[in-house]
């Protein structure tokens, strides 16, 4: 039997796969990596199959061994792998042998990593999809010092990338974004201080949501109460304090308060690597070059 | 009907009310192409997820019929079973200016539909034929409703699958199994679903 074993983690560590879309009418949202291009390329560089699931990593923290000779990559955050105490490289194939023990820094600059192994992580499907949904619950549990997680097969010819550049950290995170659905409830001034203002990411971040501090906030053109409305990742929606809430792969299924604008799925990847501390700037518009 | 651009995978189409969502839901779920991946109601809106194609999409949300009642299919409600001992119950009743007991008989005499689903898993959104049992959420939430406890809030009943924060009035508590992650299908409860509430 293959397995991995895990022997610690960090903050959080959870099994992903690309999530259980089209059940959004019975309350349950898609879930899934956050970071999809991250998790993708972790995927690519062990040969799987686009369904396999891997391991999401959050603020690293993660050590584990594998009792056979396992073919793994890691991918996402500016961090330190290593395997027996020997350095390997990130966005490449990582020989893991029977054994050995494989570990992940915090990272120096974004906050998740995919490791993928090949074969892919075989936890339950619940609904169609390996992923856990931090906020409904549904899915495998969390990942935790003392868990065995099976390997699957879920690869397809070897290999289907050698190499996949790194991204390059960045000072300050640009997102692209496209006002509405609700940008009407908000002053011409709000929805400038949205894309000129410097917005800070607070404490609050988490697979669910990132809360954003900044000098002003978004004042309302429109009074009282929205009936709730399906969601979407990417939604920047403003509660009553006037500070915008991003939203990642657990987000709630509807809400109540206005979304102002919605980050575009390019930039939701570079999205999903904000951590505390962080800087945010709002881009209005698409990027001319193709978005996956 | 007003289509709003949510971002590039997705459009939010307002109509003017719950019974004009009501009446497109159905026709947009039995005709979604493969550019459609997941269709959300709520009480005024239904988002329509898809996967970039959105002029596509726009033109196959405009030219969505209304679904017709005539042919939609009768099925048999589904029966939930409630002990109408809530804590807001007298309360509901001031609101009303009905009895305890009356309150009670409109519950379960009503049949109710699933309008839309959201806040949780298996959490449906129930209306009425009727408006006696229209009555404001609480003025302070709190901050756990038990599992299963039955509530109203403006036009809508519901029952929460699980302890969660709640701001409804409660009137009762069902054992009903809303939620079934194992069930096929898992929620007891989706849109177009009729219900009828049992007092036990």
């Amino acid at each position: 039997m293959r397995q991995l074993s895990i022997v610690r983690t960090g903050p959080l560590c959870t099994v992903q796969d690309r999530g259980r879309p089209g059940r959004a009418s019975f309350g349950v949202g898609r879930s899934g990596a956050a970071d999809i291009a991250s998790h993708d390329a972790a995927n690519r560089l062990v040969g799987n199959t686009a369904q396999a699931a891997t391991l999401e990593v959050t603020f690293g923290g993660l050590a584990l061994r594998a009792c056979f000779d396992a073919v793994v990559a890691v991918t996402g955050a500016s961090t330190e792998c290593a395997v027996d105490g020997v350095r390997q490289g990130l966005y490449s194939t990582i020989m893991l042998p029977s054994g050995a023990t494989l570990t992940l820094a915090a990272p120096t600059s974004g906050l998740r990593n995919y490791l993928a192994v090949r074969g892919g992580i075989d936890a339950p499907t619940v609904l169609g999809s390996r992923s856990t949904d931090t906020l409904s619950g549904i899915g495998p549990e969390v990942v935790r010092a003392g868990t065995d997680l099976l390997v699957g097969t879920e690869h397809a010819d070897w290999p289907a990338a050698e190499y996949i550049p790194e991204p390059l950290p960045r000072s300050v995170t640009t997102l692209r974004v496209e006002y509405g659905p609700r940008d009407d409830w908000f002053t011409a001034e709000a929805k400038a201080t949205l894309i000129q203002q410097r917005w800070t990411v607070s404490q609050d971040c988490d697979r669910v949501g990132i809360r954003l501090d900044g000098p002003d906030p978004l004042p309302r053109a429109v009074a009282g109460e929205l009936a709730s409305e399906g969601m979407v990742p990417g939604g920047l929606q403003v509660p009553p304090s006037g500070k915008p809430v991003l939203f990642l792969a657990d987000h709630p299924v509807t809400g109540g308060y206005p979304v102002i604008a919605v980050v575009t799925t390019g930039s939701m990847p570079e999205a999903a690597q904000l951590r505390p501390g962080d800087t945010v700037r709002f881009h209005l518009g698409r990027s001319a070059q193709f978005e996956p | 009907m007003i289509l709003r651009s949510c971002g590039d995978r997705a459009i939010l189409v307002e109509y003017t009310d719950l019974a004009e969502t009501m009446a497109f839901f159905p026709s947009l779920r039995r005709t979604a192409p493969e550019d459609v991946e997941d269709l959300v109601p709520a009480a005024r809106t239904i988002l329509v997820r898809h996967n970039g194609n959105s002029d596509r999409v726009a033109a196959w949300i405009r030219a969505a019929e209304p679904a017709d009642h005539a042919t939609a299919p009768i099925t048999e409600p589904v029966v939930i079973t409630v002990r109408y001992d809530g804590d807001d119950l007298a309360d509901v009743a001031d609101l009303t200016g009905l009895t305890a007991r009356e309150v009670i008989r409109a519950h379960t005499e009503q049949v109710w539909t699933v309008a839309f689903c959201g806040f949780a898993p298996g959490f449906g959104y129930l209306v009425g034929t009727d408006d006696r049992l229209h009555v404001p959420r609480r003025s302070a939430p709190r901050t756990t409703v038990p599992a299963g406890s039955v509530g109203l809030a403006g036009e809508f009943s519901g029952v929460y699958p699980r302890s969660s924060p709640g701001g409804w009035q409660l009137i009762g508590r069902s054992d009903t199994e809303l939620w079934d992650v194992a069930r096929t299908p898992p929620a007891l409860l989706q849109p177009g679903t009729t219900v009828r509430f049992e007092q036990v």
